[in-house]
């Protein structure tokens, strides 16, 4: 591995350096398609960050795919109930891999403002496994922009070799998610126990 | 302004599509559109029967945000709903909260001030125009007109944004009335900001008028599509701009003159064919209107006090009875129903929401449509699920 002084030193000469890792991971992380998919009020929030004011073109992410299959990045933009959360399991599934979860807003973090409700699930990070959670009710667009550049950041520092390899290059990590359905009185299973469970609460002594 | 004279009388010469001559249908395929569909604004969902191209029964499947606002607020002080009054058609939060205070003002007595009073049309006049401007960038996308027209309404709609975010603190989240009054007064240079935006929104309207009003594929696309007839309208009770675009003048801005709407000289813009076209074109020049009044208001703001002195923000409890309070909000008629036993919360919390009554006629405007107008007829009906599923 090249010393970071000497690469520096050699751009500035005219000549670029780099590892097949970079360039691959440069590559996909500036062309994240997020799903066109939005569930309340953060969805217009959404919008107005693909709109002119604050251009999520800039990073290569204004391509809101209909369609599951084409899509990288799910942003998951507002309430999730109990009605709708087997359909989001169930779109996650269908998208290819690599692929990548934001949980934007309040509700889709824990709940929200509607969390003592008996209709809405209280955060997406019990189905799914979130890359990147965003709090505010709903955030501002600039919010979700620096949750893209985080999102890019861990893209950028994903080894594509050895145990820290991205799960897509892991043949035994699971891509798709069991879908809960909704039983007698909640949804079944409460949580997939393999990437959520609840805290632990101990006693005071 | 009527809508003939705003686009010289043009109509679209109709061609009505094809219709099976003896009326038998061929093989029926059922399709499920939603909850995760681009046009359906949101999580709605639709189970069309179709014949070919053509529509022959549609299902509406609601439900998917359903977040329990109701419910939760019979649990909450009556303070405590206002903000998710805010959540329930997530464009125009400052016209829900309008609705809200005016019915626990009815079941408390209160009064409102006169500054108050001008701030809050000045607020909800400026929703509708964001909202109407947005519908038209949504329904014009929903034809396939990808982005261009949206990119100009959320163009001014920023504008609208950033007066809510200097006088609220918040984007789409107000939260800003109280019951008696505002919470806050208007900061420095609010006043002529708001003048400025009223001076150039103008220019806007024209551009996006002269671009699509005449345009014949969008003529093409709407004229005599998704027909809904007066009758028809008024028995399913639907309300705004929907109800007025059938040619029903009603609006509840002339009829209750609540608040102080008697003041503002205005007209309310009529259709008179029901169609998509016409929904359109009520919007756009209903926007024009606004104009009209909030240059009246933001002239005419009084000073004074923005709260009436008797309101209790801590330990309110209304007498009991029951009150509703109900205003013009962007997409129709907004109501809230409560009835108060005493005690800090409410016994009964109701909305009635515009949205969902106005989508209960969406299979009447269907049958026969071809399904790819099922997409700009909902996109016409102007709905938020936030409010349609509460």
């Amino acid at each position: 591995m090249m010393e970071t002084a000497l690469r520096s030193e050699l751009r500035k000469q005219g000549i670029f350096l780099t590892t097949l890792e970079e360039l691959y991971n440069w590559g996909r992380k500036n062309s994240v398609w997020p799903l066109g998919f939005g569930l309340a009020c953060c969805a217009i929030e959404m919008i107005a960050a693909s709109m002119a004011r604050w251009d999520l073109a800039r990073f290569g992410a204004e391509v809101f795919r209909p369609s599951p299959r084409q899509a990288d990045l799910m942003v998951v933009a507002g309430t999730v109930t109990k009605k709708m959360a087997p359909q989001v399991v169930r779109l996650y599934n269908q998208m290819a891999e690599p692929k990548y979860v934001i949980a934007m807003g309040a509700c889709a973090i824990s709940g929200g403002p509607f969390k003592q409700g008996y209709n809405v699930l209280k955060g997406i990070d019990r189905y799914l496994p979130v890359d990147v959670h965003i709090p505010g009710c709903p955030p501002r667009p600039e919010a979700l922009l620096h949750a893209f550049m985080t999102l890019q950041q861990k893209i950028a520092a994903q080894p594509l070799t050895g145990p820290h390899r991205p799960r897509h290059l892991i043949a035994a990590a699971p891509s798709e998610y069991p879908i809960p359905e909704f039983g007698a009185h909640d949804l079944v299973p409460p949580n997939n126990p393999e990437i959520w469970q609840p805290p632990s609460i101990t006693p005071a002594a | 302004m009527s809508i003939a004279a705003a686009t010289n009388g043009k109509r679209h010469r109709l061609v009505p599509p094809p219709s099976p001559a003896d009326g038998a249908l061929g093989e029926l395929l059922e399709i499920s559109m939603g909850p995760q569909h681009p046009s359906t604004h949101g999580v709605f969902r639709m189970n069309l029967v179709l014949d070919g191209e053509r529509v022959v029964k549609l299902k509406p499947v609601f439900g998917y945000l359903h977040r329990n606002h109701e419910k939760i607020a019979e649990s909450m002080s009556y303070l405590g709903s206002m903000p998710y009054t805010d959540r329930l058609d997530y464009f125009c939060s400052l016209t829900n909260n309008w609705a809200y205070a005016l019915a626990v003002e009815k079941l408390a007595g209160l009064q409102v001030p006169e500054r108050a009073e001008y701030i809050r049309v000045i607020t909800a006049e400026l929703t509708r125009l964001q909202n109407h401007a947005c519908l038209g960038g949504f329904l014009l996308q929903d034809m396939g007109a990808s982005g261009t027209p949206l990119m100009y309404a959320f163009r001014e709609r920023e504008k609208i944004l950033d007066l809510f975010e200097a006088l609220t603190g918040a984007r789409m989240m107000c939260n800003y009335m109280r019951f008696g009054g505002c919470r806050c007064d208007l900061p420095p240079g609010w006043r002529e900001q708001a003048q400025r935006l009223v001076a150039e929104f103008p220019a806007f309207l024209d551009e996006f008028e002269a671009l699509l009003n005449e345009n014949e594929i969008l003529m093409a696309r709407t004229q005599g599509v998704g027909v809904l007839p007066a009758s028809l309208a008024v028995n399913a009770s639907i309300s705004g701009p929907m109800l007025r675009a059938s040619g029903v003048n009603y609006d509840i801005r002339k009829v209750d003159r609540y608040g102080i709407y008697d003041r503002f000289d205005f007209q309310v813009p009529l259709g008179e064919h029901g169609d998509v076209y016409d929904r359109y074109m009520v919007r756009i020049l209903e926007m024009r209107e606004s104009l009209k009044i909030l240059r009246a208001a933001l002239a005419d703001l009084p000073e004074g006090p923005i709260m009436d002195p008797k309101a209790r923000l801590r330990g309110f409890r209304p007498k009991p009875g029951e009150a509703y309070g109900r205003i013009e909000a962007p997409k129709g008629e907004l109501g809230f129903y409560l009835i108060s036993e005493g005690g800090p919360h409410p016994y009964r919390y109701r909305v009635r929401p515009p949205s969902f009554i106005n989508l209960t006629i969406l299979e009447d405007m269907c049958l026969g449509q071809l399904v790819a107008d099922v997409v700009i007829i909902l996109g016409s009906v102007d709905i938020v699920l936030g409010e349609v599923d509460r």
